[in-house]
């Protein structure tokens, strides 16, 4: 999906700054804009800023500088109960001492919306989580899932139009979690709201979103797609938070338009593609995804081929995952499938790897 | 091990492997549990039991203890219960009265009677008080007439030798100061030839023994036996009497029976000490308060009292204790009002602040707790007071003229203000223990739920308080309600608390059983309250950390 421009953006932070104790940055210039309808995740460590960013978009944080805008209209100065956001807490937040009923009421009750509609709207927002009989339980009558899936219907209730989710799976189990993942993007998209999503957990990032913005120390890394994002990673933070990735340190011998060529420590060369490489003799650092290394590869004449120790190798069912010495480091490793005619490779072998050099993508060297 | 035990033998008990049957085996690897924890416990339950639960039961069944009238006037007790209660009682029971109370007065039991009935019936004190020195004259009518017949009747010996058993009279004259004495016996016939004479020495002689520790051959008898000896020979023929000192008992007999023999009855005597005695009240209260047992001092409490009619409230006047039940529960409802409304927003602060400055909050808020209560109260005493700190300040900034000062202390307003103070680190404790057990995503997600600042306190951050607000106020209620330290300094007259009422009769005026039936009707209402607090609120809901 296309970076759309601040001016027709549904929720927009423009220089936002964050700090907490007027010395430290939480949160540096940050510049996002999201469409209506989309369903964007922001991705990071903790500590990263991401949940500050989340906060401020309710209305729980106030920006330090910058302006943070909904539908057009600056929120800065709105408090959080008049954003009409729906948000969804990492622990359910469901009031302990009303009923799932009264819970999901509560929003509609607050905005004063007469009984028999109110009691249409909660019966509906619970069939929609398929929570239909469990109306006049208590929370804490719940098991983790179901009490996910009323914090969710909560958040929904009042129709609103942006839903703001803060780790919402964190603690339920995982097999839980995937089936849950599901259903809030198929929940979103059908609905149609625009959901911001904050998560640490790079899986449910890259299965749920349309967008990801990666958060580190305070910045967007990278925001894109999850293919884009995982394929193409734009600087070697995001190339190693997301999925499994090998990196070799070099210098940059040759550069000329989509290809360069680096020189590693131990005096090998490799083909790569340049990203954050500027010129000839910088230092930099190649990542290359570990399914897309080939191993005795048949390329092309040009082509440079490294030589590799197997280390270990371990079976996984599905694939087969080598560790190998490559160039000094000991930590590369490499994915192939379970195929019937696939080399099983064996620990003391020596072979040559290699890869399109496309898949290899030279990046910032810090 | 064994074959049984590996095989569990269907038709007989699962086996241990030392071939004991299992749940025996179970029972004594449990005993021994069970034992330790019993020994580990055992001297707190002890503890507990001897100092505690043993001498507040010892009190509260004082409140209905009343064996003092029984035990000191068991005769009179015993007649009057034939007495229809109408007009005087007969002759018969002032006899039984006179034998009772001469020797309740040789007792020195008379005044402690006196005391309980004056309870009931004002002026039972000093009747009894004045009955105790007057009952001689009754008997030394009889014992001087006896005494100018025959110097031997105002004698020790010549009594023991008519009344004793000649056995006894040998191992009493035998016996010497330190040894045991021997205990005195009638002779054989003499109950039946002078019955009440009979009982009377043996009562005599009895006491002399057992507590004073003198031998009746020493001790002149009382008067009283004197009046028996007469009622006997008056009753009774005796010139074919061959026993020992048959002349001088013959003798008297004859002088009872002279018409120059100076008599007086018995209702009269008592007369003749008390004008009292020949009203029906004192005779009506002593019936009435013959029982063992008695729901007196619990009427007494409730200010009614009990009368040969039933039971009624007591005169208008005398109407103090309901007044002071109402007082306590009222004040102790206004200071417990008070404590949450000034505990609630600390406690909400000291769990909403950095934990740092919650700190520094918590030990202002302890700080109460290092210094004594009395030094708090006295405290206040000197803010309060009319010529204290506040009217001062008061005065000073023209608020108020120097002349009309406000009244703080010694009155309801000063129990209210110093008792609120006192109590209030007890409201914050658990209000604060509470609040800061609810997360602050609740709040959070109130506000996102579109409710504003007062909804989400009222219908969030409220309801998830209530159990602080339940374990502070079922604290400071209990304790406010038995305080007593503080409403006697600073309550005067119009705040005291019903405590300083059982004080008063625990320490002032002795009267112990009201005492603890105002202590029993106390702790009933701490009770009823406590369980009705139950059934509205549930006690499960009060958490105090």
């Amino acid at each position: 999906m296309p970076d759309t421009g601040a001016s027709d953006a549904f929720v927009a932070f423009e220089r936002v700054q964050k700090s907490y104790d007027g010395e430290t940055l939480v949160v540096k210039d940050l510049n996002l804009s999201l469409p209506k309808g989309e369903f964007l995740t922001m991705l990071g460590p903790s500590g990263s800023g991401k949940t500050t960013c989340l906060m401020m978009l309710a209305g729980f944080e106030t920006a330090t500088h910058g302006e943070i805008k909904l539908d057009g209209v600056s929120i800065n100065n709105i408090p959080p109960h008049k954003r009409g956001i729906g948000m969804v807490f990492q622990n359910y937040a469901l009031f302990p001492h009303m009923t799932v009923a009264e819970n999901l009421a509560f929003p509609l009750e607050v905005r004063k919306i007469g009984k028999s509609d109110r009691e249409a709207k909660v019966k509906r927002a619970l069939d929609m989580v398929e929570m239909g009989d469990f109306g006049s339980r208590r929370p804490a009558q719940l098991s983790g899932g179901q009490q996910q899936r009323i914090a969710l219907a909560r958040a929904l209730v009042f129709e609103p139009e942006l839903v703001l989710m803060d780790e919402p799976l964190g603690a339920l189990d995982k097999q839980l979690r995937e089936k849950m993942q599901f259903e809030i993007t198929n929940l979103a998209h059908s609905l149609g709201i625009t959901t911001v999503y904050v998560t640490h957990d790079q899986t449910e990032a890259l299965t749920m979103s349309d967008r990801v913005a990666v958060f580190n120390d305070g910045r967007i890394q990278q925001l894109a797609p999850p293919d884009e994002l995982y394929e193409a990673p734009s600087n070697s933070f995001v190339a190693q938070f997301i999925g499994e990735n090998n990196t070799l340190e070099g210098t940059v011998t040759q550069l000329k338009g989509d290809h360069c060529t680096v020189q590693l420590e131990n005096g090998a060369m490799i083909d790569a593609k340049p990203v954050n490489v500027t010129e000839v003799g910088q230092k930099t650092r190649v990542s290359i995804r570990p399914e897309r290394v080939e191993v005795n590869p048949e390329l092309g004449p040009d082509a440079h081929t490294l030589k590799a120790k197997v280390l270990e190798f371990v079976y996984m069912g599905d694939i087969f995952r080598t560790r190998l010495e490559v160039a000094g480091n000991r930590e590369f490793v490499i994915k192939t499938r379970n195929r019937a005619d696939q080399e099983r490779l064996k620990p003391g072998q020596e072979v040559n790897i290699g890869w399109l050099p496309e898949d290899c993508r030279a990046l910032d060297a810090d | 091990m064994t074959q049984a035990s590996a095989e569990g033998d269907a038709s007989g008990p699962m086996l241990a492997a030392d071939g004991t049957p299992l749940k025996k085996s179970l029972a004594r690897a449990l005993r021994l549990q069970k034992m330790r924890a019993l020994m580990l416990i055992a001297p707190l339950l002890l503890f507990v039991l001897v100092t505690f639960i043993a001498p507040i039961a010892d009190m509260l069944f004082r409140s209905v203890e009343n064996e003092i009238v029984s035990e000191t006037l068991p005769r009179t007790t015993a007649a009057l219960a034939d007495w229809d209660g109408q007009g005087l009682p007969p002759e018969g029971v002032y006899e039984d009265a006179f034998y009772d109370l001469y020797m309740a007065a040789e007792r020195k039991e008379h005044t402690r009677l006196g005391t309980r009935l004056n309870y009931e019936m004002t002026g039972a004190s000093s009747l009894m008080r004045k009955s105790g020195r007057g009952l001689d004259d009754i008997g030394e009518v009889y014992q001087d007439q006896f005494e100018d017949l025959d110097k031997n009747w105002d004698e020790a010996q010549p009594w023991a030798e008519l009344m004793g058993d000649p056995e006894w009279l040998t191992d009493q004259a035998a016996w010497e100061k330190g040894d045991r004495m021997p205990k005195f016996t009638l002779r054989d016939g003499i109950a039946d030839l002078l019955p009440k004479t009979a009982e009377q020495y043996e009562a005599f002689a009895l006491y002399q023994q057992e507590e004073e520790a003198k031998s009746p051959l020493k001790e002149e008898p009382w008067s009283a036996v004197h009046t028996a000896l007469y009622e006997d020979l008056k009753a009774g023929d005796l010139s074919g009497y061959t026993g020992p000192r048959a002349e001088m008992l013959i003798a008297a007999d004859a002088l009872v029976d002279s018409p120059d023999f100076e008599t007086v009855s018995f209702a009269d005597g008592f007369v003749e000490m008390d004008e009292d005695w020949a009203q029906p009240e004192i005779w009506k209260t002593i019936k009435l308060y013959a029982p063992d047992y008695t729901s007196g001092y619990f009427l007494n409490s409730v200010d009614m009292q009990l009368t040969p009619e039933g039971v009624e409230m007591r005169p208008e006047n005398e109407r103090i204790y309901i007044l002071l039940f109402k007082r306590t529960i009222f004040m102790s409802l206004v200071i417990t009002g008070s404590c949450i409304l000034l505990a609630y927003p600390v406690a909400y602060i000291l769990s909403n602040l950095p934990s740092r400055q919650a700190n520094l909050l918590m030990i202002l808020v302890l700080l109460p707790f290092w210094t004594s209560l009395l030094v708090r109260t006295s405290a206040w005493k000197v803010m309060l007071q009319q010529q204290g700190v506040i009217n001062d300040v008061l005065v000073w900034l023209g608020l108020i003229a120097d002349d009309s000062r406000l009244v703080m202390i010694n009155n309801q307003f000063g129990t209210i203000v110093a008792m609120t103070h006192i109590l209030l680190p007890f409201m914050i404790l658990p209000m604060y223990s509470v609040m800061s057990t609810i997360p602050p995503t609740y709040v959070r997600a109130a506000k996102s739920l579109g409710a504003t600042n007062w909804t989400t306190f009222w219908r969030v951050y409220f309801p998830q308080s209530i159990p602080g607000i339940g374990a502070g106020s079922i604290l400071v209620f209990i304790l406010s309600i038995g305080y007593y330290i503080t409403p006697e300094i600073v309550g005067g007259t119009t705040g005291t608390f019903i405590s300083n009422r059982i004080a008063y009769h625990i320490s002032s005026s002795l009267n112990w059983g009201l005492a603890a039936a105002l202590g029993a009707i106390l702790l009933a209402v701490v009770l009823i309250l406590y369980w009705a607090y139950d059934r509205i609120v549930g006690i499960d809901n009060v958490k105090l950390g």
